[in-house]
């Protein structure tokens, strides 16, 4: 008998903004140990939080993104324990009144269905610092530059059915908030980073126990981490075991997982509304002018590549998807005045060497511009395909525009016919042999003779003949 | 409703703070008679009355996403019982 | 010099009668002498406040004299001073610094205030005698051998002594008035919100209001006037105009309606206090104020629904003292929880420790509903009888406290006692409402308090009262005997 899994997501969400979620410190990523960390973020005596508007914009646009309803009024609470990289001795989050209400992301399956996934809420909160476990004399040190940083948590209900679903739920949601503005979606730097409940029980029964791994920052991660766990808990129970209810932490260079020692030995968390911090009223007017100002998301970014650009649903979804590349591609179907071209090209050339050299398409060294110019050679004729390779290496490796790469090393492709007949003549002249067989073979064995002789032209020529005219000229020559 | 040894010392790891064994019975003593006092609050009938956290009917206000804090790290490390390379040390964490 | 009131001082320094460095080095020369006696000093800053006072006499010279310029004053040590050790009457912070100031502070000293010193206090503001400082107990100097209130006994105390014209102070469940009901001086905790709390160490922040204390209404209108205004930093300091205080003092009250709550006459009351607060409500009658008895049906559950919501919200504002960015911490601890569990049983007294473990329980799992959520809707019904009061009454006056100061041990077995000495003015914290303890009377040779409660935002009007109380009568002008007898 089979078994199902069961998976709901906590997401944490690093929101996009200069300033903290109640200090006026810095959020940028990699400063000098507490050098972000201002009083406020350090909880001295005295001081008091002070609600960053920015941070209250993001997740009204996080939740109209997502079709949730937006709560007129949301209240901040303590969540009360001890840990040294949490100041204050409380998190300041929300709970019974979160700003963001229930919504749903659809996400698509691999068999080309939607599914609708619920989610539960999202709520505005404060990040902690970090621990440092190198060795300080056998003690820890702590870095509280991150303490206070805004985040929200979005919380979907139990309606993911495996890890590929919760992939895929991940990458649509990654792909919005950074569509929206509202987080860099950096994973590396720990902007969005994952709990995963797992529980699996056989078909139609009641849930089973589930366990929370936590802190998973990569896709990759996620998918190994509830495959591990699904086969751990079944194991168990095919074992006659029973699932404990408990808090694991996956380790992505080991590959594997064990239950937490600490903080969750008695979880009471006293939570009670912030006296330090006001009902957060949200007015109609902000809610309809942030709908009004929303940025375009993959979904319909992708519907309009199809309809604007003429991009198969294949292409446009690929394209739209990230939206630092919907931009670069966008710009550069402009530039080159043929998005099917510039599609092609930065699917193909593009993406290998982004790849290659593990470089974001933010940091490409061919500008959309540069790109944009080195189609309209190709399509001008100017150069051919392969040329043209040999152009974006030289932009690729700091040349300022495809004309004067051609111009310098004179690869303007030959299409003077005059030329070209002496191309076709001088290789004629020098493979007497390969002519007279080729004259003498039958029709079906002929076309792939023929190339030998593109072959030699194209070389002779340093690969800047045009192929079409070169073609015919050497059919009417071979067989004529 | 009176608490029991068992429920102070609960409380004591809840709040982090020792509680000594010889004083253990004395603030007991004290905490049930606080209780005594604030069980008072049952005869108050409250149906339908909506908790009030604070008094005034204010609400929240917005501060502009700027940076205009200045972090002066020695300024605030100065009263820090022990730092390292501009960390704050404690025993060894363990998740 | 001593004797002078605020704006007494406040004249001569304009006239040149003496210079606010004549002044200082006076009262730090007092405060030298008597504070082993009253221990109301925690720290005394003589340095910088004859810097300051030097400064005031050359700013005054130029011909810019501020609200404050040159007065002294003490801030209670609960209010962070830059570069000035703020313990807030605790162990925990017997070492802090504070590398900022308190708005209050700030607003004094850009008023062109002289800063005397820090004052004791209980410790984190929690107690209602003085005797929970980690400093020792402040004492009263009415008669030594008692208590000055709490937890701004330090405050009241150094007023009484005539150690310093003016002080700020802070007021939870009436810590300002309490204080100066049993010193014999004038004390005004505001309306929640209208003076910042930003950089006043926390107990419960829903309940917590600074205010200033002196020894005459008028004075204590001038300090208001620098202390109240709208500060970005706190995001419970309402922004309204403050309005002129000094203006309004003298206006007659012929016509003013005076609630007197028959809750706060009852069982309890020492009769000696219930016959001063009688006279002076006579009084008000006499200068054409009416009487209207009131109901404030819910005042006996103030102290308990106090005692829920205080305890809960301090047991998370102090949970950021863990010897870890500041502040004590214990020696060698074998590991992180340790750290914690010996960093604050060392560095917190016996009166925080059980506040913050009752705080901790009314919030755990399964007694949220019955307690804090109880006491929460209970204080909308204690809010709701102020409203409905205030709908026909301008002012509410009663008791500040049931009984005058009490020898110190004196409720030491058991702590409702001491809570119950703030019956009367619990109910305002919970509320929000400003209220002001004016001297009324002595009742065994020592000070009782008349409390007037106004509505939010009134403290003009409750200004305006208790000035006109003190043109007629002389209570607020009595000094502690042994002042005069060491004087004569």
């Amino acid at each position: 008998m089979s078994w199902e899994t069961v998976i709901g997501l906590e997401v944490h969400l690093q929101l996009a903004t200069r300033s903290k979620l109640f200090s006026g410190a810095a959020t940028a990523f990699g400063a000098a140990p507490n050098t972000q960390a201002c009083a406020i973020d350090l909880a001295l005596p005295g001081t008091l939080p002070l609600l960053n508007k920015a941070a209250v914009e993001m997740a009204i646009r996080f939740g109209l993104a997502v079709d949730a309803e937006i709560n007129p009024v949301s209240v901040f609470e303590r969540k009360n324990y001890f840990y040294p990289d949490l100041p204050k001795g409380y998190q300041t989050t929300q709970l019974a009144h979160p700003i963001v209400g229930p919504g749903h992301l659809d996400i698509e399956l691999a068999d080309g269905r939607e599914k609708r996934i619920r989610i539960h809420h999202a709520h505005l909160e404060e990040d902690a610092g970090k621990s440092l476990h190198e060795d300080f004399h056998g003690l820890s040190g702590i870095d509280l530059n991150r303490a206070g940083t805004p985040l929200i948590e979005i919380v979907t209900e139990p309606d993911l059915r495996n890890a590929e679903e919760a992939v895929a739920f991940a990458k649509k949601l990654h792909a919005i908030v950074t569509a929206l503005g509202i987080s860099d979606g950096d994973m590396s730097q720990g902007s969005m980073r994952f709990d995963v409940n797992v529980s699996v029980r056989r078909p139609g029964e009641p849930l089973g126990t589930r366990t929370e791994t936590k802190n998973l920052n990569s896709f990759r991660f996620m998918e190994r981490a509830i495959a591990k766990e699904v086969a751990r808990q079944i194991g168990v129970l095919e074992d006659g075991g029973r699932v404990l209810q408990e808090t694991r932490l996956y380790d992505g260079d080991t590959d594997s997982a064990r239950a937490m020692r600490s903080k969750e030995e008695a979880n009471d968390y006293r939570y009670f509304p912030c006296p330090d911090l006001l009902p957060v009223h949200v007015a109609p007017a902000l809610i309809e002018q942030l709908r009004a100002s929303q940025p375009e998301l993959p979904d319909a970014r992708r519907a309009r590549f199809v309809a604007e650009h003429g991009l198969s649903d294949y292409d446009a979804g690929q394209l739209a998807a990230d939206t630092p590349t919907a931009h670069y591609f966008e710009a550069a179907a402009k530039a080159s005045g043929d998005p099917k071209l510039a599609a092609n090209w930065l699917m193909g050339e593009i993406a290998a060497r982004l790849n290659s050299t593990e470089t974001a398409i933010a940091a490409c060294p061919v500008s959309p511009a540069q790109l944009g110019g080195l189609l309209q050679r190709i399509l001008d004729r100017t150069i051919s395909n392969a040329i043209a390779r040999q152009v974006f290496d030289a932009l690729w490796n700091g040349a300022s525009d495809a004309d004067a790469v051609i111009e310098a090393k004179g690869l303007k492709q030959v299409s003077d016919s005059g030329a070209i007949a002496a191309l076709v003549d001088q290789v004629l002249v020098a493979n007497p042999k390969q002519v007279a067989d080729y004259r003498a073979a039958p029709d079906d064995k002929k076309a792939k003779m023929f190339g030998f002789f593109v072959g030699q032209a194209m070389k002779a020529s340093g690969g800047k003949v045009n192929p079409q005219q070169l073609n015919a000229l050497l059919a009417a020559r071979l067989n004529g | 409703m009176s608490i029991q040894r068992a429920d102070i010392e609960k409380l004591a790891e809840l709040a982090r703070i020792h509680v000594n064994e010889d004083t253990v019975t004395a603030t007991t003593l004290g905490i049930n008679r606080v209780l005594e006092l604030i069980d008072q609050l049952r005869a108050a009938d409250t149906t339908g009355i909506a908790p009030l956290a604070n008094p005034l009917d204010a609400t929240q206000r917005l501060r502009e996403d700027l940076v205009s804090e200045t972090v002066d790290r020695d300024a605030l490390q100065a009263a820090a019982p022990a730092v390292e390379a501009g960390l704050y040390l404690v025993p060894k964490v363990v998740e | 010099m001593h004797d002078l009131t605020l704006a007494q001082m406040c004249h001569g320094l304009a006239r040149r009668d003496f210079s606010s460095t004549e002044l200082t080095r006076h009262l730090l020369e007092r405060i030298g002498a008597a504070n082993p006696r009253y221990n109301a000093f925690i720290t005394i800053a003589s340095e910088t406040a004859l810097a300051q006072a030097a400064a005031a006499d050359r700013r005054r010279a130029a011909g810019d004299a501020p609200a404050l310029c040159g007065l002294p004053i003490a801030h209670k040590d609960i209010f962070c001073t830059r570069g000035l050790r703020t313990s807030c009457g605790s162990r925990m912070l017997d070492n802090f610094v504070p590398p900022y100031d308190a708005t209050v502070v700030e607003r004094c000293a850009a008023a062109g205030a002289v800063v005397l010193g820090k004052t004791n206090m209980d410790e984190f503001a929690m107690g209602s005698s003085n005797e929970t400082s980690y400093y020792g107990p402040v004492k009263n100097p009415w008669a030594t051998d008692c208590v000055p209130g709490g937890s701004s006994g330090g405050s009241a105390a150094a007023l009484a002594a005539r150690l310093v014209p003016g002080a700020t102070a802070s007021d939870t469940g009436g810590s300002i008035r309490q204080p100066a009901a049993l010193c014999g001086v004038t004390g005004l905790k505001p309306t929640y919100g209208r003076v910042s709390r930003w950089g006043m160490i926390a107990f419960a922040s829903s309940l917590d209001q600074a205010g200033p204390m002196a020894r005459t209404a008028e004075d204590v209108a001038l300090l208001l006037q620098v202390m109240a205004g709208f500060d970005a930093r706190d995001s419970t300091c309402l922004d309204r105009p403050v309005p002129d205080y000094a203006a309004t003092l003298e206006q007659p009250l012929a016509g003013l309606r005076i609630g007197v709550p028959e809750e706060y006459f009852g069982a309890g009351l020492h009769p000696g206090t219930e016959r001063a607060v009688r006279e002076a409500l006579a009084e008000f009658e006499r200068q054409g104020a009416r009487l209207v008895a009131i109901s404030l049906p819910h005042s006996g559950l103030a102290v308990p629904a106090y005692y829920v919501i205080a305890p809960a919200e301090a047991s998370a504002n102090l949970s950021r003292f863990d010897g870890v960015r500041y502040g004590h911490r214990c020696a060698d601890p074998v590991d992180l929880r340790d750290l914690y569990m010996r960093s604050r049983e060392e560095g917190f007294g016996d009166e925080v420790k059980r506040r913050i473990l009752i705080g901790t329980y009314c919030l755990s799992a399964g007694y949220y509903d019955a307690y804090y959520n109880k006491a929460q809707q209970v204080r909308r019904l204690i809010r709701q009888d102020f409203l409905d009061a205030f709908a026909n009454v301008d002012l509410i006056l009663g008791p500040t406290c049931p009984n005058p100061a009490f020898a110190f041990g004196a409720k030491g077995g058991d702590p409702v006692a001491m809570y119950l000495e703030d019956i009367y003015t619990i109910a305002a914290n919970l509320a929000g409402l400003p209220a002001l303890s004016v001297p009324c009377g002595l009742v065994d040779a020592k000070p009782v308090g008349l409390q007037i409660i106004g509505n939010y935002f009134d403290e003009a009007r409750m200004l305006n009262a208790a000035h006109r109380y003190q043109l007629a009568t002389g209570w607020h002008q009595l000094a502690p005997p042994a002042l005069t007898e060491t004087a004569a």
